[in-house]
């Protein structure tokens, strides 16, 4: 009995040992969550919205109303591609990226402008162009467009493409 | 039976001591880990540092940027030096910064960070830093953390008392710590009484275009001119400035220039001295010096050559310099927040003087003098002392403010900063610092509203402080917690080259401002290269001009042949990158030169003369993408005069 008792009082001692280590510790960790991810657990739609699948993710979330093709904005358009773009896209011919003429046969204009404008949170996110990702092999890179710079190229799209 | 008593006593008594131990022992760990010195200048991953911290980088002529209360290193700034990193002094464009009257200078000694102020107040738009060797001043702009314009200094050696800046910035000032005969000229070194003399100069800092000119300068006695702070609130239009060697000893300065009971403080009216320019009062002198500024725009540096300079003479200007006697060679002259008091580092007196700006006044006012110098009068020394900082520590320096009635100074011999209060003069407190302290810096500190948390020690020797690097040792900063009565060591953190001296600022004050790339449609440099379908080389003569662009990651055109030994090639990068922290840097086998970094939406050009014959690759040194290891090309080098023709292509031959 008495070794009984003896033997309870250290296996509670350690216990009691063993208990409070955490709470040493506790304060001196100063709770390192760097980590921003988010798991997008098996949704087919990626966790996107319907509108998100098709036009994609940014800055454009409704349809554009386009109206009649402006020459001085496929100008103007045409000259910033040549500048920003045209060293990984060309128009016929698959070069760092995919052809470029096409495009709005294979897209929506509102998916072109959020590509344009958004690339980094696209190649993370769309189902879409992360396919295009695993096929190119190199990232797109954000080139700072402003909205009406993206707007220009699109038109510039919209009359090479016709 | 006491064998059991002792067991029972020992199965309860050893539970109880080793929670007890454990416990204590707990509390103990915790103190010391997490104790409130470690957290003080602990910044966490990811966060952003309280102040930042801009250091001289001493003999190699740079600038080191840092992060406090962390001590982390963010950037050291290209200024008098070259820098095999960048291409800075390396590149055609940045060529033109080093040059001065004496040709192209890869190297200087810089001594002295200045912040730019406005109303007194440290603004964050640019740092200026002194060239001390061939006598030069930098301006630093802010917003990009580069080295936008550099001016020569004539008529002048050494050039210490620099760049301290006047209340808005109206002047940035510079002057000789060796006198030299004054135009040059080929005379015996004992002529110095006669034939040497000094000069204060004023570099403007036009309001509009930001842009330095050497406005005049005043030709002074013979001394050693040593620090400087500008005025202000009530003596915003003076600048002080100390002097040695009184004795005008030209050998073993050492001990001839120490034996004058006291030397001098200047005090210059510099508001007068503009007066007197403006009317006329300056000569014209012939001389030679550079003014060389970059173009943020071009991305290229030009160089004006100026051919003369206006001189002011104290004998012609009363009233505009006077001369306030000082004990023993001083050093440092700091003017505190209100304006009112002027300390001196007096580094072989056993007191830290103060003089009184009102006081100086008055006795200007009731023609108190002590004899002249050269047409300019001293001062009674009584008449202009406020009060002595008695037995501070050995070797008092430099002083800097907290802006709560406090001054901390800092003694290079007994190494330790010393803490004592405006008005009583009292000591109050002194911390040691590990060794051999210069200057020292409170953000702000300078300024009329000193930032007053902590006070950066700047030292020169770190014998034993870090893990030994054989015969050449790390220089080392200090932080100081001086928020409380007490002042507080918290950090040690080793420097780039010399921190000689340092100004800190809020970051909030710079950061907003700071640019992240260039905006690629403003580029107007004249070598750029407008996108990948104007990729081209052009050959004249033996100069071969390559319009090259950069993107993640190719080079356009990365195949080229029919260059010749003897040619010039110059590759022309262009950075098509439009986004932040996407530089490309470029080199190819054999460059002679250096390489080039090219920021994002910029061009740099770096000139290579191949001399063998052979297939030469090239490639991006700086790592931009997954895709990295294939950013590369190749150049192939004929014999001269060979008829190989001039061929480039990115992609496939057919198509350029």
């Amino acid at each position: 009995m008495k070794k009984y008792v003896s033997r309870m009082i250290v296996l509670f001692t350690i216990a009691i040992l063993f208990l409070s280590l955490p709470a040493c510790g506790g304060d001196d960790q100063q709770a390192a969550d760097f980590s921003k991810t988010k798991s997008i657990a098996n949704d087919p739609n990626a966790g996107l919205s319907e509108f998100e699948l098709e036009n994609g993710i940014g800055p454009v979330k409704q349809k554009l109303e386009l109206g009649p093709i402006d020459p001085k904005l496929v100008k103007k358009g045409g000259e910033i591609f040549n500048t920003k773009c045209l060293a990984c896209h060309k128009l016929d011919e698959r070069y760092v990226g995919p052809a470029q003429r096409d495009v709005l046969k294979r897209r929506t204009p509102e998916f072109v402008m959020n590509m344009m404008l958004n690339p980094i949170e696209m190649q993370e996110k769309h189902p879409v162009v992360k396919k295009l990702l695993a096929e190119y092999m190199t990232q797109m890179t954000n080139q700072n467009l402003s909205f009406d710079d993206a707007r220009a190229i699109l038109e510039y799209f919209r009359e090479v493409g016709k | 039976m006491l064998n059991s008593q002792f067991k029972k006593w020992l199965m309860i008594g050893f539970p109880i001591l080793s929670i007890m131990i454990f416990y204590f022992g707990c509390q103990q760990s915790k103190d010391a880990i997490s104790g409130d010195v470690a957290s003080q200048v602990y910044v966490a991953p990811g966060s952003y540092d309280e102040f930042y911290l801009f250091t001289s980088g001493g003999f190699n002529g740079q600038m080191g940027v840092y992060g406090l209360p962390s001590g982390r290193l963010f950037k050291n700034i290209s200024v008098f030096s070259q820098n095999p990193e960048t291409g800075y002094g390396y590149s055609e464009e940045t060529k033109a910064m080093l040059m001065t009257s004496y040709g192209f200078i890869p190297w200087d000694d810089s001594h002295h960070p200045e912040l730019s102020m406005t109303d007194g107040v440290p603004d964050g738009r640019f740092i200026f830093i002194n060239g001390n060797n061939t006598p030069r001043v930098a301006k630093i702009d802010l917003r990009t953390f580069e080295t936008t314009e550099i001016v020569e200094i004539p008529n002048s050696a050494g050039n210490h008392a620099s760049p301290f800046v006047t209340e808005n910035t109206e002047y940035i000032v510079a002057s000789t710590r060796f006198s030299v005969p004054i135009p040059q000229a080929d005379v015996p070194i004992s002529t110095y009484k006669e034939n040497f003399k000094g000069t204060i100069s004023f570099i403007a800092l036009d309001p509009k275009t930001e842009k330095m000119n050497l406005a005049f300068q005043i030709v002074v006695p013979g001394f050693n001119y040593d620090l400087s702070h500008a005025g202000k609130g009530p003596s915003h239009d003076w600048a002080f400035f100390t002097s040695y060697n009184s004795e005008q000893a030209n050998t073993l300065l050492e001990i001839n220039a120490s034996r004058n009971d006291k030397d001098f403080i200047a005090a210059v009216n510099w508001k007068l001295a503009e007066k007197y320019v403006k009317e006329g009062k300056a000569k014209k002198m012939n001389t030679e010096y550079y003014h060389n500024y970059f173009d943020e725009k071009k991305h290229y540096a030009f160089s004006d050559i100026k051919k003369e300079v206006l001189v002011l003479d104290p004998k012609d200007c009363p009233g505009m310099i006077y001369y306030l006697p000082t004990p023993k060679s001083p050093h440092g002259v700091d003017v505190d927040p209100t304006g009112e008091y002027i300390v001196a580092g007096g580094k072989l007196a056993t007191v830290i003087p103060v003089h009184s700006f009102s006081k100086m006044m008055k006795a200007i006012e009731e023609k108190q003098f002590d004899g002249e110098v050269d047409g300019i009068p001293i001062l009674k020394y009584d008449a202009v002392v406020a009060g002595e900082v008695q037995n501070p520590g050995l070797g008092p320096l430099h002083t800097e403010f907290d802006g709560n009635g406090y001054a901390y100074t800092s003694c290079f011999v007994s190494s330790e900063v010393v803490k004592w209060k405006l008005g009583t003069w009292e000591v109050v407190d002194r911390i040691p610092v590990y060794y051999s302290i210069g200057h020292l810096n409170i953000p702000g500190g300078d300024s009329k509203k000193p930032w007053g948390k902590y006070v950066i020690a700047l030292n020169k020797i770190t014998k034993d402080r870090y893990l030994p690097t054989g015969p050449e040792l790390t220089q080392s900063a200090q932080l100081i917690d001086i928020s409380g009565e007490k002042m507080k060591m918290l950090l040690d953190f080793p420097t780039i080259g010399e921190p000689h001296y340092a100004q800190s600022i809020p970051a909030d004050v710079i950061m907003k401002n700071s640019l992240k790339f260039y905006k690629i449609e403003e580029n107007q440099h004249p070598y750029k290269t407008n996108g990948e379908k104007e990729a081209r080389v052009e050959r004249k003569g033996n100069n071969v001009h390559v319009y090259m662009t950069a993107i993640r990651s190719h080079f356009s055109p990365d195949n080229i042949e029919g260059i010749k030994v003897g040619d010039n090639v110059y590759f022309h990068v262009t950075n098509l990158e439009q986004d932040w922290d996407l530089p490309h840097g470029f080199t190819i086998k054999g460059m002679n030169n250096g390489e080039i970094l090219i920021m994002p939406g910029q061009t740099k050009t770096i000139l290579w003369k191949p001399t063998k014959v052979g297939v030469y690759p090239f490639y991006c040194t700086d790592f931009c993408s997954a895709l990295h290891q294939e950013m590369q090309g190749y150049v192939r080098v004929s014999p001269a005069g060979s008829d190989v023709p001039l061929v480039y292509f990115t992609g496939s031959q057919d198509k350029k």
